[in-house]
């Protein structure tokens, strides 16, 4: 099978466009104690695999799935004994917590389940659309969907924030 | 988009001045380069393998571009693997060596270019000029004069490759990638030794 020669950009280009955005989609995931090692690791595994790519589109998509995912393992690296159901919620407790902005939100954000945890970071912080969203938690539109919608009702509620 | 909705697409934005987002670090790229500052203008020195590969004028983004097609899209800015390069460089340009101990690899010329540019160093002197119909001559092209001038015009290792000691017939400086003011300089620089 012959591939077709895709044209990357130079490397450092994705990094001046979008380490931003992946340092804080990893803080948002695994909070900021964790986060700034997952985007470190993010960033050395795109590096690994970004000559082998088959398409130049979707760049950005595609660094946000690595730190997505590196995100989940460097946070549940941390309590390695319990179920993946019950992975542990960010680290926003820290010495820093005071400083980062709108703690209430982190708080809310922190005790949503996971999979609505990492839904709504993903779409708001890493500002993805449902079918990027989708392709880094491995499921489809309409879930990815479902969860962004069940973790705004949910944070609506316990902020008290009408509906506008 | 919803108040709620903002409040999240701002969740984990620092503070400025408080727990800065973080570059990330990456092992020595297959491709290293650095913006330099000379007495000439700005450079960008890059090089792959151990070997220069661009020591050019041209602009950052046309560069680093032209260098991930040519050699591998692992393109990195990194000052330190160019140390050495910097080094050469800024001696040459202060008047201090005129050689250059570095090896280069044309990637990203042409192979007629290569043709021109590989033996430059040797079809040229320090302090002395020559002309396109001479180094046309010289890799046995004698027709090629402009030929050779527009592929000296294209080089992608400058000042490295002394395509500044190629001249016209008359003795015009007739062009230069870095500008004639720059290709003065050099020629001047390499008259005063």
């Amino acid at each position: 099978m012959t591939r077709e020669k895709v044209e990357l950009p130079p490397f450092q280009a994705l990094i001046d466009a979008h380490w931003r955005d992946v340092a804080r989609l990893a803080r948002a995931m695994a909070g900021p104690v964790d986060g700034d090692d997952a985007a470190q690791r993010a960033w050395e595994k795109a590096y690994a695999a970004y000559p082998a790519l088959t398409s130049a589109k979707n760049l950005r998509s595609w660094l946000l799935t690595i730190t997505a995912r590196c995100a989940t393992d460097v946070h549940r690296a941390r309590k390695p004994q319990r179920p993946l159901e019950e992975a542990p919620p960010v680290a926003v407790e820290g010495p820093d917590a005071a400083a980062w902005p709108d703690p209430d939100l982190w708080r809310a954000v922190n005790e949503l389940p996971e999979r609505q945890r990492f839904a709504i970071t993903l779409k708001y912080v890493g500002d993805l659309d449902h079918h990027g969203v989708a392709a880094a938690l491995d499921t489809t539109p309409a879930a990815s969907r479902r969860l962004v919608s069940d973790a705004l009702a949910t944070l609506r509620s316990k902020l008290g924030v009408e509906d506008d | 988009m919803t108040d709620l909705e903002s409040r999240l697409t701002r969740l984990a934005m620092p503070d400025p001045g408080h727990t800065e987002l973080k570059r990330p670090v990456l092992p020595d790229a297959d491709v290293a380069y650095t913006l330099h500052d000379t007495p000439i203008g700005t450079m960008l020195l890059a090089i792959a393998h151990g070997r220069v590969v661009a020591s050019s004028f041209g602009d950052e983004e046309t560069m680093t571009t032209r260098l991930a097609r040519a050699v591998s899209p692992r393109v990195l800015r990194q000052a330190r693997p160019l140390d050495d390069v910097r080094r050469q460089l800024d001696e040459y340009l202060a008047g201090t060596r005129q050689a250059f101990d570095l090896e280069v690899d044309l990637a990203l010329a042409t192979p007629f270019q290569r043709l021109v540019l590989t033996d430059l160093p040797t079809h040229t002197s320090y302090g002395a000029t020559t002309t396109y119909g001479t180094v046309a001559a010289d890799i046995d092209k004698p027709k090629a004069a402009r030929a050779v001038g527009t592929a000296l015009g294209a080089n992608p290792v400058c000042v490295v490759l002394p395509c500044h000691r190629v001249v016209g017939a008359n003795g015009a400086l007739t062009g230069y990638a870095g500008g004639l003011d720059a290709k003065r300089f050099l020629l001047n620089l390499e008259a005063k030794r």
